[in-house]
């Protein structure tokens, strides 16, 4: 049981690592039709992500140290699915508002990147930490298992960003892809609550 | 004895054949040089394989237009009466502001440019010129328009040139962006636009004129090498109307080098002659990968 546990971890690690660089890489095309293409742009879009994964990495972090359980785990996933989705559904009107009260296309750009994607990469940032709480059962091997972790996430980030900017703007809408984030990650959530409830009712019989 | 002359041959030789470059800068978003060769000065946008001129003029008579393709922008005076407000997005060496300056001195025109260091190099080696009707605003293309939108702003020829023909800011090629400019285009002006004529994204972009404008006229050589799209026109002139403005226009822009009654063969309107697919997918905000269609 702990080892598919582990792999499911694991994998949720790697997924939420995907959809965070698929989500950043196209807030550039989000934002391009009213802030433009200019390489402030990319600074909004990265200040964000950069700020509230950081962000997130506390919250997850202290979150973990609350009686940590897949359940739980599963929750933050469904949390980020109900926070990524506005940006498909809202993005439009959000932006046209802050494009006229800020003239200032920088200014403009970073409060539409945090209107967009902080929540949603801050719940997605909480996902690090909390792996590590999950996995780690000797001390002596956290080292090892948060470098694994880290190798998983971030080699999904590598892929999300590529695949994306790749194959999936050249196949679908911006906000398809979007969607598809936000219902990946709340089906992951949903596995994921579901075997933990599942561990902790066979929990007793075992014990 | 011969020796000495032979140098200076080979040096005005070279000076004719060899390129030289007199400035070269590192903006923003790429390098900029500016290349002498003979007679012709060219603006250029570098990668480390490619040189691809943006803008040339000759040295001994800058009035004279170089590219064919700025030529045949003014296929759009055909349509438009004396324009008094004119939009151009992407400067280049200014050298299409320059000529509409000199026909129409009582044209506003305002050239949009992403780069500031393009408006430098065009001030300070291509006669950009600038007056109180001639100005040059350092902004995106896209959000210069929808500024003007938002202002009930106006222009009565719209000139979209932001492709260098290396990378396409793809926001600058969707259907909400011509219902943009669409939206600030003067009743009875027109649009312009360079535009890719190679490649899958031709008929992407074909259709996508067509979703906003309907009909269109296309200007190229049969080639298809080069490819002005007029789009906008609420109503469209009898041949002979277009061939008589042709032959009053023409002596006025032959001193640009434009040669209008030629130019004026290449027109062709789209009306029952849909060169793209039926199904060609249409360019939106949404689903604009622009760069990867133009492989």
């Amino acid at each position: 049981m702990t080892f598919t546990k582990n792999g499911l971890v694991y994998f949720l690690a790697f997924c939420s690592g995907f959809c965070i660089m698929g989500i950043e890489l196209l807030g550039g095309r989000i934002l391009a039709p009213f802030f433009g293409s200019s390489v402030h742009i990319w600074g909004s879009i990265i200040t964000v992500f950069m700020l509230s994964l950081s962000l997130g990495y506390l919250l997850g972090g202290k979150l973990s140290t609350h009686n940590a359980s897949l359940a739980k785990y599963g929750f933050i996933f469904l949390i980020a699915c109900i926070c990524v989705t506005p940006i498909a559904l809202f993005s439009q009107p959000i932006m046209a508002y802050i494009f006229t009260h800020i003239e200032d296309s920088r200014y403009g750009s970073l409060l539409a990147s945090m209107a967009l994607f902080f929540i949603p990469t801050v719940i997605l940032g909480m996902i690090s930490p909390y792996s590590v709480r999950l996995l780690v059962t000797e001390s002596d091997k956290s080292g090892q298992i948060a470098g694994i972790l880290y190798f998983v996430s971030t080699l999904g980030s590598a892929l999300g960003t590529i695949i994306t900017s790749f194959y999936f703007v050249l196949a679908f809408d911006v906000n398809s892809i979007i969607t598809t984030f936000a219902i990946t990650l709340g089906l992951l959530g949903l596995i994921a609550i579901m075997i933990g409830s599942n561990v902790r009712r066979e929990a007793p019989i075992h014990a | 004895m011969l020796k000495p002359l032979f140098i200076v041959a080979m040096c005005v030789f070279s000076s004719l054949i060899f390129s030289k470059e007199i400035h070269q800068e590192r903006s923003l978003y790429r390098n900029i040089i500016v290349d002498e060769k003979g007679d012709t000065l060219c603006l250029q946008f570098n990668t480390r394989i490619t040189k691809l001129n943006q803008s040339c003029i000759y040295k001994s008579n800058p009035d004279k237009l170089f590219f064919n393709y700025t030529k045949m922008i003014f296929a759009s005076l055909l349509f438009i009466d004396n324009p008094s407000n004119v939009l151009i997005i992407g400067l280049g060496g200014g050298t299409l502001s320059n000529v509409i300056h000199q026909l129409f001195p009582d044209a506003h025109i305002n050239n949009v440019e992403i780069d500031p260091a393009v408006v430098k190099v065009a001030r300070d080696y291509f006669h950009f010129i600038e007056t109180d009707r001639v100005v040059s605003t350092v902004q995106d293309g896209r959000i210069f328009i929808k500024r003007a939108a938002l202002k009930k702003q106006t222009y009565d020829w719209i000139i979209l040139d932001a492709f260098n023909g290396d990378y396409i800011p793809e926001h600058l090629l969707t259907k909400e962006f011509f219902e943009e400019a669409n939206s600030v285009l003067a009743p009875g002006g027109i649009i312009a636009a360079n535009t890719f004529s190679s490649s899958k994204l031709y008929d992407h972009e074909s259709a996508t004129y067509y979703s906003v404008f309907g009909d269109f006229l296309n200007v190229s050589r049969h080639n298809r090498s080069n490819r002005i799209i007029l789009a906008g026109l609420n109503t469209m002139p009898s041949a002979t109307d277009i061939d008589t403005r042709a032959n009053q226009l023409a002596p006025r822009l032959s001193r640009y080098n434009i040669d209008l009654k030629d130019i004026r063969q290449l027109i062709n309107t789209t009306k029952d002659n849909h060169d793209w697919p039926e199904n060609t997918k249409v360019l939106t905000d949404q689903y604009s990968p622009a760069n990867l269609l133009n492989n």
